[in-house]
């Protein structure tokens, strides 16, 4: 078990790392030397940015420090918690602009996730038994999987938004109001949150459908079903075991799809203008603040590896075979 | 079970139970020719067909019968669809459905050049990995670990931030260099299984190189797999596409069906009531994408005759 | 009389047409009987064994009579037929390795099986533990979950499960062949033990090897192409048989037929015919050396001898 972890862990370390570089070799490698283009950009958008970024630069980039020290005051500057000042929203430091809409992002992704997750887990083994739903369902799911994210946020922001009139399309909670826990605000970020929500949830809900129902299907053929339906073990007790290991190769897929998950989010939160990462990615392109962006980009990065390893240990909570492997009983 | 051409034989038309060894071997040609038989006469597979190739020639054709570029200016702005502008205007009166055909060229060469190159990498490093195992193994499968778990379109939005893409084609390399990971898993556990089997001993035994055995031996017994995982992959790189494009680090000198959502939300297409300005780009991706899908299950039912509808 | 198989014919459905992979079997197992079914991969030897307890998705009934104890099995009714799975028919699958659940314990496996029967766990534990140590397995593998244990243990317990209840008729499907050579003597000896102690009271031995259900068996069924070619009891079969296809089955064994221990082992020249389109006339023709005009016509399954009966034209003479 330890090593498991320990190799999991190592991996995750390891991605970081190449994270980190990656955000630190980009700006510093590319062609055109866009540290260079970036500091031109930037002093037109924003003269007060110049000196506090000038300061950042000369200690993280300086031209007249070896490469390798670079390297070694980015890190450490990381691990000060210091990612720069944001320009768009100069001199607040990236840091706080990124923790500040952390929770809108968190706020839709997890519910979402996790709700689709279920309901499409659910529905899918639904179809696998019946012939109606499976002609219904499925069909429905194959369109709603091959959705962009965008796009139905956008059909639903026009439909239920400005067409119908129900729910507001923009921002994370009424504009007339100051955030504070009274019922009003409440209720205004909850009619925000909504649609966006919704979005993700019906596009993630597709794929998590179509993938029970294909699994739960191969479950059945297994040679332990066959074995239970020789033994005239009832159709409930087989579709129940199936189901229950279909749902592992489900835990799996949870890991792989976050990235896919992580980007709807983003560019859901952008159609309608919600104040989480995906809209400060767009703030931070459209406003040339790129250590906005080489910020959020880190944060999504640890957001993932954290859900990565959190998913790693539902699995063997949830797995005997990995458990049992793992100690080496065999 | 001794000659290679029978155990592969056994593994493709027999039914449980009854071995094929009633059956004459049937010959590589005449397998391919069978699953063209079957893959013509599935509904799922000429429908995904139909559609594809439908928008592919759209894409092809209908740029050809103007002279105007796609984002020029030719039209009254914000006009409904009609009899000239077939999907309307924008509000800058550029012809939507000329942006629509362009878009759609994009949507394909994304598609192809983004998904092959994935396909392509995956496949490089999941059958070395999976045939040479050892070290090699380790050092590919610790790669594949990284770049999996690395959100590949937070790398892409810095990389397009900082380098800026121009083109449609570069934008489908970027996609393309961070999408194969889940290939190469897939491909190096089939080798892996695959390595072991008699026929690829055989031809191990008989003196063939490492590269011929994959080519030849391990290769055209994952052909399906393959070819279908270049089906995930063409769905995967043009909605990884329309998602860039859209937070708009899109090609500059091309448009896109991204694109074209992203200047309707950001020209406040939503509030003027410009349905056909974001409908179609999204619908077209939409069918595209399903369509593929659709088609992958199709080949499915087709290359595994266990799934054949009897 | 435990079983009696009347003409029963069971298909394959394939897209390029239904494969009679069984095509009119008749035989009885009598009370404490084992008999072993052989023949080569594709006589239809599993099909018969797999028809008997539950006939998969792609298996048709096309006729014939099953009847187990007098009472008459509804082979083509798949629900009707859980009322005699376990308790009346019963099957050790050729795939046991893979047959437990891999996320459940064998426990609990076991206590959903009876659950699902209306049975109590708690109650019928005891026995389970007692049958369990007969094969050498300790109450602990109750507790394991299949991955845990290795193919031998996986196989026993499988064994003793699909006993559980005492079945009048168990199908022993290719039990041994995943087996190295002394595990499969063992498995073979506990076939007969569970008969000798009444857990089970007929059986159907059905395999490849020869040489292992001689050991075992009463009785031999020798089957080709969907059809039965021989049925005698074992020593005859190894010793003197009539059909020219069990003369090349035997004479193609090293250990049994000890004629021919030196010639190299070659197995019979040619394939068995295709069985969707199968040749008129005796199926063994085209192979047979001593075939000759009259079998193009079908030989019909006579007793030739007390328990002895063939399907062949020049048995007969």
């Amino acid at each position: 078990m330890r090593r498991y972890f320990g190799r999991k862990l190592a991996i995750y370390a390891l991605t970081f790392v190449v994270a980190v570089t990656l955000n630190w070799i980009i700006p510093r490698f590319m062609p055109g030397d866009p540290v260079l283009r970036m500091l031109t950009r930037t002093s037109v958008s924003n003269p007060e940015a110049i000196a506090p970024m000038r300061a950042y630069y000369e200690n993280v980039f300086g031209l007249d420090v070896p490469l390798w020290k670079q390297y070694v005051n980015y890190w450490v500057e990381l691990f000060q918690g210091n990612l720069g000042v944001s320009v768009w929203l100069f001199p607040a430091p990236v840091a706080d602009v990124i923790l500040h809409a952390v929770p809108y992002t968190l706020a839709l992704l997890l519910p979402s996730i996790l709700l689709s997750w279920w309901a499409g887990n659910k529905v899918g083994a639904l179809a696998a038994r019946s012939t109606w739903l499976d002609n219904t369902a499925l069909p429905v799911s194959y369109a709603l999987t091959a959705t962009p994210y965008m796009w139905l946020g956008i059909l639903l922001a026009w439909g239920l938004g400005i067409v119908a009139g129900v729910f507001p399309v923009a921002g994370g909670y009424s504009f007339e109001l100051r955030p504070d826990w009274s019922w009003v605000f409440v209720g205004s970020l909850a009619l925000h949150w909504f649609l966006p929500f919704l979005s993700l949830f019906l596009v993630a809900f597709g794929g998590w459908a179509i993938g029970m129902r294909n699994l739960i299907i191969y479950e059945l053929e297994a040679d332990y079903a066959s074995y239970l339906a020789a033994l005239g073990a009832p159709r409930r007790l087989i579709r129940r075991y199936a189901f229950r290991n279909a749902l592992l190769p489900q835990i799996t897929g949870l890991a792989l799809q976050l990235g896919v998950l992580v980007s709807g989010a983003l560019v859901t939160e952008i159609v309608f203008a919600y104040p989480g990462l995906g809209h400060l990615i767009l703030q931070a392109i459209q406003n040339q603040d790129f250590f906005l962006l080489q910020g959020a980009f880190l944060f999504i990065v640890i957001g993932v590896l954290v859900a990565n390893f959190v998913i790693d240990i539902v699995y063997v909570l949830v797995d005997p075979r990995t458990r049992t492997g793992m100690q080496g009983a065999a | 079970m001794t000659e290679p051409g029978q155990l592969t034989d056994t593994d493709h038309v027999a039914a449980p139970g009854v071995p094929a060894l009633a059956e004459p071997v049937v010959s590589l040609a005449g397998r391919r020719r069978e699953t063209l038989h079957f893959a013509l006469r599935n509904k799922k597979v000429v429908g995904a067909l139909v559609v594809i190739s439908g928008f592919l020639v759209l894409g092809l054709v209908a740029p050809l019968f103007t002279d105007h570029g796609p984002n020029e200016y030719v039209g009254p702005p914000a006009a409904g669809p009609s009899a000239d502008y077939w999907f309307g205007t924008t509000t800058f009166g550029q012809d939507v459905f000329l942006q629509f055909a362009n878009g759609i060229r994009s949507t394909f060469v994304v598609g192809l050049l983004g998904g092959g190159l994935a396909a392509l990498i995956g496949m490089t490093v999941g059958f070395v990995a999976g045939y040479r195992g050892g070290l090699v193994d380790e050092l590919l499968n610790m790669l594949t670990n990284i770049v999996l778990v690395l959100p590949a379109l937070a790398v892409l939005i810095i990389l397009h931030a900082y380098v800026g893409v121009t083109s449609v084609p570069m934008q489908a390399v970027f996609i393309g260099l961070f999408s194969w990971p889940w290939v190469a898993r897939a491909v190096r556990a089939q080798t892996f299984s695959l390595r072991s089997r008699e026929f690829v001993d055989l031809a191990r035994l008989s003196g063939m190189r490492p590269l011929a055995v994959i080519r030849r031996e391990i290769a055209p017994n994952m052909s399906s797999y393959l070819f279908m995982t270049f089906i995930l992959l063409f769905g995967g790189s043009v909605l990884m596409a329309a998602t860039l494009d859209f937070i708009g680090l899109g090609p500059t000198d091309a448009i896109s069906l991204g694109l074209m959502m992203n200047s309707a939300v950001h020209w406040s297409a939503l509030h003027l009531g410009l349905w056909w300005w974001f409908v179609p780009p999204g619908a077209a991706i939409t069918a595209i994408v399903g369509a593929l899908y659709v088609m992958n299950v199709g080949l499915d039912e087709v290359f595994n005759p266990k799934l054949r509808e009897m | 009389m435990t079983l009696q198989v009347d003409d029963l014919r069971v298909c394959y459905r394939t897209l390029m047409g239904e494969v009679r992979a069984l095509d009119g079997v008749s035989f009885t197992v009598a009370d404490g009987e084992i008999m072993g079914v052989v023949g080569e991969s594709g006589c239809g030897k599993s099909t018969l064994g797999k028809s008997l307890v539950r006939l998969d998705n792609r298996m048709k009934h096309v006729g014939g009579t099953v009847t187990v104890d007098g009472e008459p099995l509804p082979i083509a009714d798949d629900r009707a037929m859980n009322r005699f799975r376990f308790t009346s028919v019963s099957i050790i699958p050729q795939y046991a390795m893979s047959a437990l659940n891999p996320t459940r314990r064998i426990g609990r496996l076991v206590a959903d099986l009876l659950d699902a029967h209306g049975m109590s766990y708690a109650a019928t534990r005891p026995e389970l533990v007692r049958r369990l140590a007969l094969v050498g397995l300790p109450e602990t593998v109750l507790d394991s979950y299949p991955i845990e244990l290795s193919g031998g243990m996986k196989q026993r317990v499988v064994l003793v499960l699909s006993t559980l209840r005492d079945p009048a008729l168990l199908v022993a499907d290719e039990v041994t062949s995943a087996l190295d050579v002394s595990t499969q003597r063992a498995v073979a000896q506990t076939l007969v033990e569970f008969r000798d102690r009444g857990y089970v009271r007929g059986m159907l031995v059905v395999t490849h090897d020869i040489s292992l259900v001689y050991q075992i068996a009463d009785t031999i069924m020798v089957m080709y192409a969907g059809r039965l070619a021989e049925k005698a009891p074992s020593d005859v079969v190894v010793t003197e048989p009539l059909h020219p296809y069990t003369q090349l089955l035997i004479g193609a064994l090293p250990e049994v037929g000890a004629r021919f221990s030196e010639r190299r082992l070659t197995g019979i020249p040619g394939r068995p015919p295709g069985l969707r389109n199968p040749p008129q006339g005796c199926r063994f023709r085209a192979r047979c050396p001593l075939a000759f005009d009259k079998c193009a016509e079908q030989p019909p399954f006579v007793e030739v001898a007390e328990n002895h009966q063939v399907a062949c034209w020049k048995a007969g003479s």
